[in-house]
């Protein structure tokens, strides 16, 4: 994948096949990526699993709930802004958005963003 | 990983199977990196293949930055689920529909092992089963649910082996067997509940099947009475919207006694023997007091009141054995953290990425964050949640539930009924896919 040095802070195009490859190019020695930028991923991908439950592995959800992959960035974090300020209603989302900070909700609107839909 | 070095060398087959059925073996042949037979892959064990057990063995190998080693064992052959098993309770679904096979994670080359663990050895690190395979780990995952603590109702150990007591408080064939106990129940009989002191497993499950169990009273039995006899002072979860709905929906159905703990019951299966008074039923189901399961108190895992497991909540891992972490319902809960199937996948979560970084000999991460979302079915199709998030605390080295976050429904709606269902559909692909 030459898409090593491309993850930074957006997480690139499909980051949870890229982690994967950009870490064994770590393994292996010459990637190039910063210690800096993996821990950010690993640490977006764990915040990103904590809505795997309802919303499917890395977004891809099935059934009723709404499928995060793919989801651009921009319209999730405005999403959950809404709901956190009630202007959107909801069953359940304005009570979960609460228990993230801002900087947690752009991480893992950036990382479903950067997910394949499927 | 100085652990390598000390692993031993075990002469059992299932060593080099262990070895070879490494998680991401799609990863070997895109880099080339691995040593023939994957000798340098570290091993993770994982006892108990539930929402938490499942969830780490899949996360390990979603998550594995190079060939690791994973093994599940679980006693049983497939995997149900405890949340919606009331639901067969009312008739609403049956077991098979909460049934869901391991094969998935073996496609993701996790080593899936049927069998009963006999002993945990953290010295050796080793874990042995029933039928003579020792399993060495590097780090060993333990997420053994609960048993229950029979020396606090005497009688209720015989009464269950006759199947004259039920608890169904494991998904399987016991929620099947209540069932046919409330059907042979005649119209006018008495069904009653009794409830343990909190903490224990589900905190709104007694609660739903109160309802589930009415459900089916009210088309099939009209006759017939839902008795909750609650050792806690007031219902523990989601109490205004339950006491609601038993007002309005299971009026002169669902009876609520609170304060009223089980002592006792008599050796006929008929009679609970309560705090205040001794109350008949035709059909007695006893949710048990408990603690953490078996696995975690043979393996010295339980260190907080003799009933649950400790641990350091940025990894998981046990403070009573290192190298040892431990899930779900087993461990001493955070502050307003709920034993449910779905904490239990996010504890496994925060496990995986933690046992990886531990490996890799990286910092864990310090930011943890675990959420809960329970939905509990009050019929056929209606639904009421209740959701927290949980921060990790630096300062007291815990979870806290986010104040201002979190809470309850407003009232029980079918459009929470369908997020219910989407919810199992979910988290069950999240663990067994």
């Amino acid at each position: 994948m030459a898409s090593c040095a491309a993850v930074p802070s957006a997480f690139g195009p499909s980051a949870g096949v890229t982690v994967r490859r950009l870490a064994i190019g770590l393994a292996l020695a010459s990637a190039a990526l910063s210690a800096n930028a993996s821990n950010e991923l690993r640490e977006a991908r764990s915040l990103a699993a904590t809505c795997a439950n309802c919303h499917g592995t890395d977004g891809r959800a099935q059934g009723a709930m709404t499928v995060l992959a793919g989801y651009p960035a921009d319209r999730l974090v405005a999403m959950l802004q809404d709901f956190r300020s009630g202007k959107r209603p909801a069953t359940i989302m304005h009570q979960i958005a609460k228990g993230y900070t801002e900087a947690q909700i752009g991480t893992i609107a950036r990382y479903f963003a950067a997910q394949k839909a499927n | 990983m100085p652990a390598m070095k000390s692993a031993p060398v075990s002469a059992s087959p299932s060593r080099r199977r262990l070895l070879l059925a490494a998680g991401g073996l799609a990863t070997v042949s895109a880099t080339g990196c691995a040593t023939v037979g994957g000798r340098g892959a570290p091993r993770v064990v994982v006892i108990g293949g539930g929402y938490g057990g499942a969830t780490a063995a899949r996360y390990l190998s979603l998550w594995a930055e190079r060939r690791i080693a994973i093994t599940l064992i679980d006693r049983d052959p497939t995997f149900v689920s405890c949340p919606l098993s009331n639901m067969v309770l009312g008739g609403w679904k049956t077991i098979g529909d909460l049934t869901v096979g391991r094969d998935g994670l073996r496609k993701r080359g996790i080593d899936v092992v049927q069998g009963n663990v006999t002993a945990v050895d953290p010295a050796r690190k080793e874990v042995r089963l029933a039928d003579g395979r020792a399993l060495p780990y590097d780090r060993l995952i333990v997420s053994p649910g609960v048993d229950f603590l029979y020396d606090q109702v005497p009688n209720l150990k015989a009464a269950e082996a006759a199947g004259r007591v039920l608890t169904a408080w494991k998904a399987g064939p016991q929620t099947v067997a209540l069932r046919r106990q409330l059907e042979a129940m005649p119209d006018g009989g008495v069904y009653a509940i009794t409830i343990p002191v909190a903490p224990y497993r589900c905190p709104p499950g007694p609660y739903e099947r109160a309802c589930q169990v009415a459900s089916y009273f009210r088309q099939a039995k009209p006759r017939a009475k839902v008795l909750i006899l609650d050792a806690n002072p007031d219902v523990t979860s989601k109490g205004p919207l339950f006491k609601r709905i038993w007002a309005d929906q299971y009026k002169g159905i669902i009876e609520y006694q609170g304060n009223n703990g089980l002592m006792d019951i008599d050796p006929s299966g008929k009679v609970a023997k309560l705090q205040l008074d001794d109350v008949k039923a035709d059909v007695l189901n006893v949710v048990p007091p408990m603690r953490a399961g078996d696995i975690a108190r043979d393996a010295g895992l339980i260190n907080a009141n003799n009933r649950w497991c400790q641990v350091d909540w940025l990894t998981m891992e046990s403070t009573a054995v290192p190298g040892i972490h431990v899930l779900g319902d087993a461990t001493l809960s955070a502050p307003a953290m709920p034993k449910s199937g779905h904490m239990a996948n996010q504890h496994a979560k925060v496990a995986a990425a933690a046992v990886l970084a531990l490996l890799d000999g990286r910092p864990v991460n310090p930011a943890p964050v675990v959420m809960n979302t329970c939905y509990s079915f009050v019929d056929a199709k209606n639904v009421i949640h209740v959701a927290s998030v949980h921060q990790y605390v630096p300062e007291k080295k815990t979870f806290e539930p986010v104040a201002g976050s979190g809470g309850v429904s407003t009232g029980p709606s079918e459009i929470e009924g369908s997020y219910g269902q989407s919810w199992a559909l979910n988290i069950w692909a999240d663990m067994l896919s």
